[in-house]
């Protein structure tokens, strides 16, 4: 037996890398998340689950900065985010996937992975150096592309990848910045089985080490990715536990998964 | 040390520099053509030499905006103000100069080029807040308020007659008094190659790199740590910088600026020397500047209608050939070592006939048009391509639309014969391709 460097389950003493308190967000008076609070354990693969319509997308956006909550805090390792832009909670670590695909379609795919590099080795704005000597960031890229599985495919326009080859550089450009935090937004939807299945070993492989939240509707997939389960239903959290007691909750199998068998 | 062991030490060394400088072979050649280009036949005249000249200015200013259209997906309606401010603090400069200063006048740019990178900072921290509509519209209201601050303000723009100066005045450094236009040619010829050098260089760096990103998807690279609007004020930055280097030549070859060098109109000629060279390509913005320099000079001796035939040239890019003349140029290199390329050819030849004959009676209707509504009292008779008419007559008017519409239906017929022609040289060049691989 090896023992497996990070726990499966951190003990409740681990550091909460992400904590949301009493968060709101309303579009007009339409509420949408009414009052979340969630800690994320650091190291754990934490997923979030709920019908459509329960504000899982809307939860993400609020976390990367895409929309400022109405009201609430939301705190990464600690450290006030609340409102902040995506950049500079890029830059205090923590990056995301989209559910719908959003590269740089016009750059090869290998731009669009050392694009994603150059902040996190600290090249910022810089135009005192060319790219093509910047011998770790392109190390790293190549590095990337391995992972993702489309160094073969490095040089052609992310533009015209197929929908799955978009959806590996839609998380090489999550992963590229090495962000210690990691949102994916559903990343395996759309594919087919056997996509989906590289999908989940991909998660597996690149949040070894790191914080992972992800929104999924995959049952499958969620129950043998995730550490633990929040289950967000109409912009409230009704449970957040490990996924056997999830799968026990009454409550949960009434608002989520009861619906789930039937269809 | 004998001659052949000197050899045998030298080789190496001398192999190594050429693979060093193999990389840069295109920008060698380019540097060669430039020195070259006076001694053309046909360019050897003055007329050559400050054709020339403005050619360089041009390509200067198209690269830069290049910059901001092509590489970040930024509209400008207004670039032409960089170059406007540039071309003033050039002029004031070199009539300083004239004044006692010692500063030798080849470095006149200079003062331009701060100028720009001055201006566009300034404005660019209000107009980068937004791409798209929005920035277009607003680098459209810093164009006309530039311009009417200017009119505003004649001491400082001279107004519609513009500020003069001397170029041959202050320290001559090397002998270069710029007196003959071949010295302000090769003065032209160093800033815009040097200016192609390191916008083409800015371009790879890392916040060049992200100006692309920024234009294919600003969104994403804010969750990849860049602010789009920062990426964007670096680049009308520099965007501006070089435009206010090439107004600093303007001044510097024509010894004049005046308001019109900051106006809408300016703006309006780089976005078309732009978009008909090609956005998507570095060279592109070369090769619209030289075309429609060119245009610009030789259609305004043969006809006064000139900018008619100007926007009607850029209406039929922007319809057909939206990629520019690079963009036709980068969709042929694939065909044209096809065997079919022949047949293609052969298909251009026998569409260009009826598109000629379509031309011609284009050219008289707009023509005899042109010159009965604007000058009303002249003498109806005229000469075109060497026939004369009268078109208080019927005749010219009638021969004008019979060509026009016989030309038209002719060329539509020879269409599909262009299509098919090219689907064979496109499959031809994708077999060989194939075979290669």
């Amino acid at each position: 037996m090896i023992a497996t460097a990070i726990p499966a389950v951190p003990d409740s003493s681990a550091r909460a890398a992400l904590q949301l308190v009493d968060v709101h967000k309303s579009f007009g008076v339409t509420p949408i998340i009414r009052g979340v609070s969630l800690d994320v354990h650091a190291g754990e693969r934490h997923a979030i689950i709920g019908p459509n319509g329960a504000g899982k997308s809307t939860l993400f956006n609020l976390v990367s900065g895409r929309f400022a909550p109405t009201s609430g805090a939301i705190l990464l390792k600690g450290e006030s985010i609340t409102g902040s832009a995506p950049f500079e909670i890029y830059r205090k670590g923590l990056a995301r996937s989209f559910q719908v695909t959003n590269i740089f379609p016009r750059l090869s795919v290998f731009e669009n992975v050392r694009c994603s590099v150059l902040w996190s080795l600290g090249y910022g704005y810089s135009f005192r150096r060319r790219v093509a000597m910047l011998r770790d960031a392109n190390e790293r890229t190549e590095t990337i592309l391995e992972r993702i599985r489309l160094a073969s495919r490095r040089d052609v326009q992310a533009g015209v990848l197929t929908y799955a080859e978009q959806r590996a550089l839609e998380i090489g450009i999550t992963i590229a910045g090495n962000a210690d935090v990691i949102l994916l937004d559903e990343p395996t939807s759309g594919m087919s089985r056997d996509e989906a299945a590289a999908a989940v070993e991909l998660v597996r492989s690149i949040s070894r080490g790191k914080t992972l939240v992800m929104v999924e509707h995959d049952m499958s997939v969620v129950f043998d990715l995730a550490d633990r389960i929040s289950v967000l239903v109409y912009g409230e959290i009704i449970a957040t536990d490990v996924p056997e007691r999830i799968r026990a909750n009454a409550a949960v199998q009434t608002a989520y998964l009861g619906t789930a068998v039937d269809a | 040390m004998s001659e052949a062991g000197r050899a045998s030490v030298l080789t190496p060394s001398a192999r190594s520099l050429f693979s060093r400088l193999a990389p840069y072979r295109l920008w060698i050649a380019a540097a060669f053509v430039l020195v070259a280009l006076p001694y053309f036949p046909g360019l050897t005249g003055n007329f050559g030499r400050s054709l020339l000249s403005q050619m360089g200015i041009a390509a200067v200013f198209a690269l830069s905006y290049n910059l901001l259209l092509g590489q970040t997906g930024l509209l400008s309606f207004g670039h032409a103000v960089y170059f406007g401010l540039g071309g003033y603090a050039a002029i004031h400069l070199m009539r300083a100069i004239s004044g006692g200063l010692p500063i030798p006048m080849p470095f006149v740019p200079l003062a331009g080029a701060a100028t720009g990178l001055f201006f566009g900072l300034l404005f660019g921290s209000v107009t980068v807040r937004r791409a798209g509509v929005i920035f277009a519209l607003i680098s459209l209201g810093v164009g006309e308020l530039v311009y009417a601050l200017l009119r505003m303000l004649p001491a400082i723009s001279g107004g519609e007659e513009g500020i003069t100066a001397n170029r041959t005045a202050g320290p001559h450094v090397f002998g270069v008094g710029l007196g003959p236009q071949l010295q302000m040619y090769y003065l032209i010829a160093f800033w815009a190659f040097v200016s192609a050098v390191l916008m083409y260089a800015f371009l790879r760096t890392p916040v060049g790199r992200m100006c692309n990103a920024v234009r294919d998807n600003a969104e994403r690279a804010e969750f990849i740590g860049y602010d789009p609007v920062r990426v964007r004020l670096v680049v009308l930055a520099v965007a501006a910088m070089f435009a206010g280097l090439a107004g600093g030549l303007h001044a510097l070859n024509y010894e004049i600026v005046a308001s019109e060098a900051a106006g809408t109109g300016r703006s309006g000629t780089v976005l078309l020397m732009a978009y008909i060279g090609g956005v998507a390509n570095f060279l592109g913005a070369i090769l619209g500047a030289v075309t429609i320099t060119w245009l610009q000079v030789s259609l305004s001796d043969y006809t006064s209608a000139w900018q008619l035939y100007l926007g009607l040239f850029f209406v039929l890019f922007v319809l057909f050939a939206p990629r520019g003349l690079a963009g036709l140029i980068v969709m042929h290199k694939e065909v044209v070592r096809t065997r079919a390329f022949l047949g293609l050819l052969r298909a251009y030849a026998v569409a260009l006939l009826p598109a000629a004959v379509m031309t011609i009676g284009a050219i008289v209707f707009i023509e005899i048009n042109y010159r009965r509504a604007t000058q009303p009292e002249a003498d109806p008779r005229m000469a075109l391509f060497g026939i004369d008419m009268d078109y208080s007559t019927p005749w010219p008017w009638l021969a004008a639309i019979a060509l026009l519409a016989i030309g038209a239906w002719l060329f539509r017929a020879s269409l599909p014969l262009v299509a098919s022609a090219w689907e064979r040289a496109t499959e031809a060049a994708r077999t060989t391709a194939g075979g290669r691989r």
